[in-house]
């Protein structure tokens, strides 16, 4: 195994440095500002999905309950950017000048005790990392160490969003309810509204994307990631050899979770607002379906996946609403059945071997058909 | 906040409030029976049950419309032929969807999950292309209207009564059919051991088919009684999936007791809190307490003793 991921390491590379050109180059060219923007929005959705790779592809943990964290993560940036909004000089015909104004529609007359670090964007950004991943990790901890796994798992984690979805909408004075939290418009006196900010912000998006996918790799390549592996294909064995499962199932799905948070703080950048339907089990479930369309177990798959479905989402949502949940259904089930490996499955089985055929080259053949193929993950 | 309230007021709130927690319960009993069954015997869990529930819904619906048109004289009885209509429609698309999707994916429960989710998706599509993405209401026959007065502050809806009595019937079917028919005995087996049960002799494939079918057979009954409490949506499924998950997972999954001690837990605790809090934070309160619960006792409340 170890001798064919050092040889597909160069196909993925060329895989990097091809999305990397289209993300970075291709699209700024050929989009207007609109839909990059909108594309942005997307990528945003691929930091979910990448890390899902990690946690549901390599270690077999499927999380139903990732908009939890994606939502936690944007609600954190949100909640700084509106203190920021809500100065008061910009509230001065508010009853309490200085505080968010759906809390001042809900009567209350001072900052609650725990928006009160959000005055500071470091505490925030400390907070857009954390405050998902010690979720996280208390859930894990609570969870692995009792060893529930598997379906269980997947609908506790479903529970969860369902939870943080009723309390974000039931304490409106405090979390802005069902509009969630909108009118965002500065950051640190920088108006994040203006084209021109998107531009950037798009590209800070792609950089913070690529980083989580460089780190993803990083781990899953490690002697750590062999070890994810292990667990996802026989769990009982990793554990009979020494190793404490628990441990190594806390640190991915913490790792997958605090990925999620970095694409719910970039989204509340690009979107300019953070609602409760980010959070459901709704949206939490179709992130699960980007990275199984690109491939549960491609970094790279994960994040074409991501900007695949979306795309078709916009498209058929746009010209045939009807179909689109059909088409969504569809998806689901065709993935599941036929392409249990998604996209990069059908790459690296079908479209390599093909091209290595053609140029005759026997080395590459090889290093595609010995692509390791285990069985998709329970 | 019992000022003002007489020591007899406060009784009747309880008991007002423990009737509405039966309603609930008997419909989570409903929904959860065909979901444990499904659960216990294949580890599958079915994301659009709430779904075939709605697709009895409709199907009561369809039927009372029948009779409304064209036998109007007959109406008082209408609902027990939309039952069995229910029970039919739901059964036969469970067949089909366990033939066609399911029994490929059985070593891939969390597969499962999302295929039966794609599978949802397409069902409520479907709903609302045929029958309007408006809620629909079922006009309940004369005798089912009205309340019975049982004390001066204490009143009992007769629908309600009528679902409670229902499920009550349908667990009993359920249980006998569970301990007395040779399907039960083959169901207990395969649960208990899978691959002895294989080589004893049992079609286990087609104990799997029948097992589907009849869990989404059930839905489908419970989406009849649903029509007696609330309106019909193409996503009133939707609303109540994640609550009988939990039932299913906290009773523990092959215990028939466990299921339905759960249901009542879970229901009653979530009606007495919605009198003390709002309503969202009564069942965010119910959730947590039940993952809480969950986490201290992984395998659920009742434990089936089963060798793997």
């Amino acid at each position: 195994m170890s001798q064919s991921l050092t040889k597909n390491r160069n196909i993925e590379l060329i895989g990097f440095a091809i999305l990397a050109v289209l993300l970075v180059v291709v699209l700024p060219l050929s989009l207007d500002i609109f839909r990059l923007n909108l594309i942005g929005k997307y990528l945003t959705y691929a930091f979910v999905a990448v890390g899902l790779v990690a946690c549901w592809g390599y270690t077999g943990i499927l999380s139903l309950g990732q908009g939890v964290f994606f939502g936690l993560g944007g609600y954190c940036m949100a909640m700084f950017l509106k203190l920021e909004a809500s100065s008061v000089a910009n509230t001065k015909i508010q009853s309490t000048p200085g505080i968010p104004d759906f809390m001042d529609w809900n009567q209350l007359t001072e900052l609650p005790f725990f928006w009160v670090p959000f005055k500071s964007l470091p505490l925030a950004l400390i907070a857009v990392i954390l405050v998902p991943s010690l979720a996280a990790f208390i859930l894990g901890v609570a969870m692995f160490k009792r060893r529930v796994g598997g379906v269980y798992f997947a609908i506790i984690t479903q529970a969860l969003a369902a939870v943080l979805t009723i309390l974000i909408i039931g304490r409106q004075g405090y979390t802005g309810g069902i509009n969630g939290i909108t009118d965002l418009r500065t950051l640190l006196g920088w108006d994040i509204r203006t084209d021109h900010a998107k531009y950037i912000l798009y590209f800070v998006c792609c950089a913070a994307l690529f980083g989580s996918m460089f780190l993803v790799r990083f781990v899953l390549a490690s002697k750590l990631g062999r070890i994810l592996v292990a667990v996802r294909d026989t769990e009982e064995r990793v554990r009979f050899s020494g190793y404490d499962v628990a441990n190594f199932k806390v640190f991915v799905f913490c790792l997958a979770s605090a990925i999620a948070a970095i694409g719910g703080a970039m989204f509340t950048l690009q979107v300019g607002f953070m609602s409760p339907s980010f959070v459901g089990i709704v949206p939490s479930i179709e992130m699960v379906i980007f990275c199984a369309v690109g491939g549960r177990q491609s970094i790279i798959g994960a994040v074409v996946g991501t900007l695949l479905v979306n795309w078709g989402k916009t498209l058929f949502s746009e010209s045939f609403p009807e179909l689109w949940l059909f088409f969504m259904g569809g998806l689901f089930i065709a993935v599941v059945l036929l392409f249990p490996r998604g996209l990069a499955g059908l790459v690296t089985d079908q479209l390599l071997p093909w091209i290595g055929r053609l140029s005759g080259g026997r080395r590459q053949v090889a290093a595609a058909g010995s692509a390791p193929a285990p069985a998709p993950a329970e | 906040m019992f000022m003002g309230y007489s020591l007899g007021e406060i009784g009747s709130i309880f008991a007002m409030q423990a009737f509405a927690g039966l309603i609930l319960f008997s419909v989570f009993v409903l929904m959860a029976l065909g979901l444990a069954i499904i659960f216990g015997q294949m580890g599958v869990i079915n994301m659009a049950h709430g779904e075939f529930m709605i697709l009895g819904a409709y199907m009561t619906f369809l039927t009372s419309h029948l009779f409304q048109t064209y036998a109007p004289q007959a109406f008082a009885g209408y609902f027990f032929v939309a039952m069995l209509v229910a029970f039919v429609a739901s059964g036969a698309i469970g067949l089909a969807v366990e033939w066609l999707l399911i029994k490929r994916l059985y070593k891939r429960p969390l597969d499962t999950l999302l295929a039966t989710w794609g599978l949802s998706l397409i069902m409520q599509q479907a709903f609302r292309s045929i029958f309007g993405a408006r809620e629909v209401g079922v006009q309940l026959p004369d005798w089912m209207m009205g309340s019975l007065q049982v004390t001066d502050t204490i009143e009992v809806q007769i629908n309600g009564l009528f679902v409670m009595t229902l499920t009550l019937m349908i667990t009993a079917v359920v249980a006998l059919l569970l301990f007395r028919s040779r399907w039960g005995l083959q169901v207990r087996a395969v649960v208990a051991n899978r691959v002895m049960a294989d080589a004893a002799g049992i079609d286990t494939r087609r104990i799997d088919r029948l097992t589907f079918g009849l869990g989404c057979g059930i839905a489908g009954i419970a989406g009849s009684a649903f029509t007696m409490i609330g309106s019909t949506s193409p996503t009133a499924g939707q609303a109540y999936i994640v609550d009988t998950f939990l039932v299913v997972v906290f009773g523990g999954a092959q215990s028939l007791l466990g299921t339905i001690a759960s249901a009542f837990t879970i229901s009653q605790s979530q009606s007495t809190l919605e009198f003390f809090l709002t309503g969202s934070m009564a069942k965010v309160t119910t959730l947590l307490i039940v993952i809480g619960l969950l986490m201290l006792r992984p395998q659920g409340l009742f434990v089936l003793k089963v060798r793997k």
